[in-house]
């Protein structure tokens, strides 16, 4: 029997009441960093940013590489489609976010924190530095080396993936490098790095605030706490709503369907796509579905061969397009499927596209080639009729 | 070699490697061989072209056996229905992006897509044709080199040969996803930008995308028509390189072979580009021993020191472009090619009695470079174009093919007189530090009268495959005339590959270095390792070349420059003495600043 | 000094001259002219020492980071799945009717370019469109022309 909870609202990341921020940070950095990591592992912290890799361990890992120089980055880097959480936490509570990069600078010993924030989000810029400024300036005065700057990327979706932001911040083309080695040993110019989505920054900011207990009170035994979901499409409350993992399709369904839902795409471009029949034993969470948050409802009104188009264009173009499954195969999934419904191709070239697909999944060189499998197989498997004509 | 070993298994069969050992090179220890494209011996990884991915069990993806590390307990499958589908889908991807008009391409027979579709037995490929408009975009106005972005499989060797090799970086990566292609600045032709013509790029394209522009069909006309007297000047380096165009084994020297074959082929006359390097060591020599008087007794500022050599056409557009306020420290002396050429079309056509309009001078060199050279306005002092046609070591291996010859079963023979005589310091010009050989062996023994201080002449401190070398000679015990050098130590220099040659250069220009003499090679392992050399390049196959090489030198009865009967005859019938005004005129040029991008 | 020789000083104090300055750097002069022309881009391979096809294949992979000229004002309409549920299309139609240019042109009066662009990051209150660096969501053909009029007007 799989373990699920009812939707449940949640008010952590954008709460302001009842605390000090800086107090927050203070206390934080009068514990041993060793008890800190604790705490996150204990909290069971996942990476927010999509791909859930455990909060504290990177800490821990970061922290027992022996060099002088570590840095700290958060991934403002906010491009899958449907996901809009980080612009609005940065709106809201940008000092949080900073609050979580300088508790992370203490516990693995580094000076310097980087925000690489989107080009797109550049409005934001003014105000960031404004309250980074006086951040930076509370950190020094309460003892602490370390300094937050500002980074902005110019308009490139795999700038997202760690390894390409490091290339971008490191002035060259956003092309993922190979792994091992991993950020936590090679990040940024080489060195030791922790990157960290900036709602997973807030979520460690607020664990050393509210204790690893009551974050792991909640949600499920592989997806402890909330997250902050970005919700859009037919839907009559699109918005930003952070609420408990673990709950099913269904559920949010119900709470934010209009009532013609047919399907709903988990984790944004690169997600999944869950249909009406799915929707009762899907989890939203990383034992079923993950998600960095977005949410994207269809109603019966909408041709899911124009979502899976719209989704092929956007990957056909933010490939970075040095490796061959993605940049080629990306190609041939948008053609292939133009060629289908136009009558060039017959519907059996479906099959050869989906094993292409899977192919992508496992030979790509990073997320985005290795993604573009989820939204593809799981639309031409339940809506090959769409597709088809 | 590491002190930590690392135990895996690929294919179930056990191996233990050094810590820090690619998944490729364990699969290779046990005799796997995994297609690659991208990866590339003297490059960085890329891990772009995916063709070598590999099983590793347990793990969720699959991963890139050139850029995957071993680790303890590693279970690798290299052909796996799993890694066989994934393979074969990324070659079918490839060749849809790919201008896969075989028949008609330079590189059919000789494209390693190609190998990889048969070897797959990829016939109808499945997926949609990609070329499109791609197609017709061909950058053919570099004389030495043609940019087809059509059969572009965007591996990225090329990109990386020209910033990690040569670091000139006049190809880049640009734009992303279905847009990214290989491209200039700005996508500006070859000819226009920062590009030397070294052709490091072509000797490492896995396809037809960069290739050296042929003249093999202008050579034939020239050779079949009548009217023309055609001669015909191998370099130094192509002997020990044909071979591996032929079948033989890296390093196999064919000299005397290989003028069999010029012979067959129909050239009027087979001569030597090693006697009129032999010729290049004196007239350099003394530049530089004039170099050293002006400089050091003299006291004289508009001369330069450190002098550099110039035989390197893809150094002196180097030099042009990126160190324009030095190019008065490059000898004035031309390249042995041009030399020959300017000779040629003079001094032979008068001894031999040859009309030089009706003379036809073609060059067989390892280098795309040369072509561009020849190419130089300032190439005429003839009166004509000095040298007419360029063609790499490649293009003599279709030849010789084309007129059916069969290099096997030829005999030897000698070159022709005159111009065809050379030493063992001419032919070291083709590897590294060789020129700095041949012009210590001779300098040395002009200043003291003695033979250069080293075992069997062999200059070893200057020799290897070390990017940056240098030595230093102290002279002593010095004839009357170059007493000025008594006790001098002769601070030299060796580089190869151009990021090296930038590294020399930054130091002078930063004067933290007081070099007197340097030689500069574009090519890594010097023109044994040139753009127009046989494909594959690698670190072993150019050690071997070398090997060759000094095999060569020390098999010559004479191996010093200055002993060369041919360049004692030229000097007493035609040009006078070294650095002579006619010597001038013919054996020495001028450079012309360029623009740093 | 040229406009660009001193944004590329500026970058420089504040960056230093190593290759994590190029992308400030370029922001920077596109902030300025909106977009990159060779003799800016040979400017900054210059100051990096870097080569002038490096900083254009840097460059040339961000969107925002343009080599083609543009106008005073770049509107970038976001087209994916969000905004394109939400009507991107009849936007991006009354904008190429009111300023009499396709998607990818510049006004004549060099004015305005139109593009379009990947998620913006608005799903929720799509279509929207950056003006620069401005952004407008919940748009309406009727507020997008109104938002274009706005921009004329200021000059």
């Amino acid at each position: 029997m799989m373990e699920c909870n009812k939707l449940k609202r949640v008010d952590i990341i954008f709460c302001r009441k009842g605390f000090d921020l800086f107090e927050v940070v203070e206390k934080a950095l009068s514990r041993d960093p060793d008890d800190l990591i604790s705490d996150m592992i204990d909290s069971g912290l996942k990476g927010r940013g999509g791909a859930g890799f455990p909060t504290g361990l990177k800490w821990k890992l970061a922290r027992n590489e022996e060099q002088d120089e570590k840095y700290v980055v958060c991934n403002a880097d906010e491009g899958e489609p449907g996901t809009f959480k980080d612009r609005e936490i940065l709106d809201q509570v940008p000092e949080k976010v900073f609050g979580g990069m300088a508790i992370c600078a203490y516990t693995i010993g580094a000076k310097k924190g980087y925000i690489y924030l989107r080009g797109e989000y550049n409005f934001l810029i003014p105000k960031l530095t404004e309250k980074l400024e006086i951040f930076n300036r509370s950190l020094k005065q309460i003892g602490l080396d370390f300094t937050i700057r500002l980074r902005s990327g110019s308009g490139a979706y795999i700038c997202g993936e760690e390894s390409a932001l490091f290339e971008s911040m490191e002035g060259k083309r956003g092309e993922p490098r190979n792994k091992p080695p991993y950020p936590t040993v090679q990040g940024y110019l080489g060195k030791p790095t922790v990157i960290n989505n900036v709602e997973t920054l807030v979520y460690a900011f607020m664990i050393s605030r509210i204790g690893p207990e009551a974050f792991k009170e909640m949600g499920t035994k592989d997806s402890r706490g909330s997250k902050v979901f970005s919700i859009s499409g037919d839907t009559p409350r699109p918005g930003i709503y952070e609420l408990e993992l673990g709950m099913t399709v269904e559920d949010f369904v119900n709470e934010f369907g209009d009532g013609d839902t047919k399907a709903v795409q988990v984790g944004g471009a690169s997600g999944g796509c869950i249909p009406r029949k799915d929707f009762p034993n899907t989890i939203i969470g990383y034992e079923g579905i993950p998600t960095g948050g977005s949410m994207m409802l269809f109603n019966s009104s909408r041709s899911m061969y124009n979502v899976l188009h719209n989704y092929l264009e956007f990957f056909t173009e933010e490939s970075c397009g040095q490796c061959t499954p993605c940049r080629v195969g990306c190609q041939q999934l948008l053609k292939g499927i133009e060629s289908v419904k136009k009558g060039d191709r017959p519907p059996s070239y479906l099959r050869e596209l989906v094993k292409l697909a899977k192919t992508m999944k496992i030979a790509a060189k990073c997320g985005l080639g290795q993604s573009v499998a989820n939204p593809f197989v799981s639309i031409i498997k339940n809506y090959k009729e769409e597709i088809i004509h | 070699m590491s002190e930590y070993k690392v135990n895996l298994k690929i294919n179930d069969i056990p191996v233990t490697v050094d810590a820090g050992t690619t998944v490729l090179e364990a699969a290779k220890k046990l005799d796997f061989k995994v297609p690659t494209l991208c990866y590339h011996t003297d490059l960085c990884i890329a891990g772009n072209c995916r063709v070598c991915v590999v099983e590793q069990v347990g793990a969720k993806t699959l991963i890139a056996s050139c850029a995957t590390p071993v680790s303890e307990g590693m279970e690798i499958r290299t052909n796996s229905k799993l890694v066989r589908q994934a393979r074969k889908h990324i070659i079918e991807l490839l060749l849809s992006e790919h201008n896969a008009d075989c028949t008609k391409c330079y590189k059919n027979g000789k494209c390693e897509l190609q190998d990889l579709a048969s070897e797959y037995r990829i016939g109808d490929h499945a997926f949609l044709d990609l070329v499109g408009g791609r197609l017709g975009m061909v950058d053919e106005l570099s004389p030495s080199i043609i940019k087809d972005d059509s059969k572009c499989i965007r591996c990225q060797r090329c990109v990386k040969t020209c910033a990690e090799i040569q670091g000139v970086s006049a190809l880049t990566v640009a734009y992303k996803g279905d847009r990214q292609k290989i491209s200039t600045f700005l996508d500006h032709p070859l000819v226009e930008v920062i590009c030397t013509n070294c052709g490091q790029c072509v000797n490492r394209c896995p396809v037809g995308a960069l290739v050296e522009k042929n003249y093999v069909d202008e050579v034939w006309d020239a050779i079949n028509d009548p009217q023309k007297f055609v001669v015909v000047q191998t370099a130094p380096a192509v002997r020990v390189a044909i071979g591996e165009e032929l079948g033989y084994e890296p390093g196999t020297r064919l000299t005397g072979n290989l003028v069999t074959a010029l012979k067959r082929l129909g050239f009027s006359s087979v001569l030597d580009t090693d006697f009129t390097a032999d010729l290049t060591i004196i007239e350099e020599g003394t530049e530089l021993l004039t170099r050293l008087k002006k400089v050091l007794v003299e006291k004289d500022d508009s001369v330069k020191l450190p002098m550099t050599t110039s035989c390197s056409p893809g150094w002196i557009k180097f030099i042009e472009h990126f160190y324009p306020d030095f190019i008065s420290h490059v000898s004035s002396c031309k390249s042995p090619q041009q030399m020959f050429g300017a000779l040629a079309k003079t001094y032979y056509a008068q001894k031999k009695g040859i009309k030089p309009e009706s003379m036809v001078v073609v060059s067989i060199m390892p280098c795309t470079a040369k072509k561009y050279e020849a190419d130089r306005p300032e190439m005429r002092s003839s009166g004509f174009k000095d040298v007419d046609y360029v063609l790499t070591t490649r293009e003599l291996g279709m030849m010789i093919k084309q007129a059916g010859v069969n290099f096997q079963n030829l005999d030897e023979s000698p070159y022709d007189s005159i111009m065809g005589e050379s030493t063992g310091a001419g032919v070291i010009f083709g590897v590294t530090g060789g020129v700095m050989e041949a012009a210590l062996r001779t300098v040395y023994e002009i200043v003291t009268g003695r033979e250069v201080p080293f075992n069997n002449l062999n200059v070893v401190p200057v020799r290897g495959m070390e990017g940056v070398r240098e030595a230093t000679l102290k002279i002593e015990g010095c004839q009357p005339e170059w007493d000025f050098l008594e006790g001098v130590e002769l601070r030299t220099v060796v580089a190869h590959g151009l990021a090296n040659a930038r590294k020399v250069m930054q130091a002078v220009k930063e004067g933290k270095s007081e070099y007197h003499f340097i030689e500069i090679m574009a090519c890594p392992g010097g023109c044994l390792g040139g753009g127009g050399q046989p494909i594959p390049t690698n670190p072993e196959i150019r050690e071997k070349r070398a090997k060759a090489i000094y095999c060569e030198d020390e098999n010559l009865p004479i191996r010093k420059s200055h002993e060369n009967p041919e360049v004692q005859l030229v000097y007493e019938d035609f040009l006078g003495s070294p650095n002579s005004h006619l010597a001038h005129q013919l054996l020495h040029t001028h450079y012309t600043e360029r623009e740093r991008f | 000094m040229t406009d660009v020789k001193k944004i590329i000083n500026r970058t420089i104090r504040e960056y230093g001259k190593e290759r994590q300055a190029l992308m400030p750097m370029l922001q920077a002069i596109v902030q300025v002219k909106n977009h990159l022309d060779d003799g800016d881009m040979i400017a900054v391979a210059e100051a990096l020492n870097l080569s002038a096809a490096e900083v254009f294949g840097t460059a040339s992979f961000y969107t925002f980071l343009d080599t083609e000229p543009r106008g005073k004002y770049i509107i970038r309409v976001c087209k994916t799945i969000s905004c394109h549920m939400a009507g991107k299309d009849e936007i991006i139609k009354v904008l190429e009717k009111h300023l009499r240019i396709k998607v990818g042109q510049t006004t004549r009066d060099n004015m305005f370019s139109l593009l379009t662009v990947n998620c913006l990051g608005w799903c929720h209150k799509g279509p929207v469109m950056l003006v620069n660096d401005d952004v407008y969501p919940e748009l309406t053909p009727k507020s997008a022309i109104e938002i274009i009029e706005s921009y004329i007007s200021r000059k």
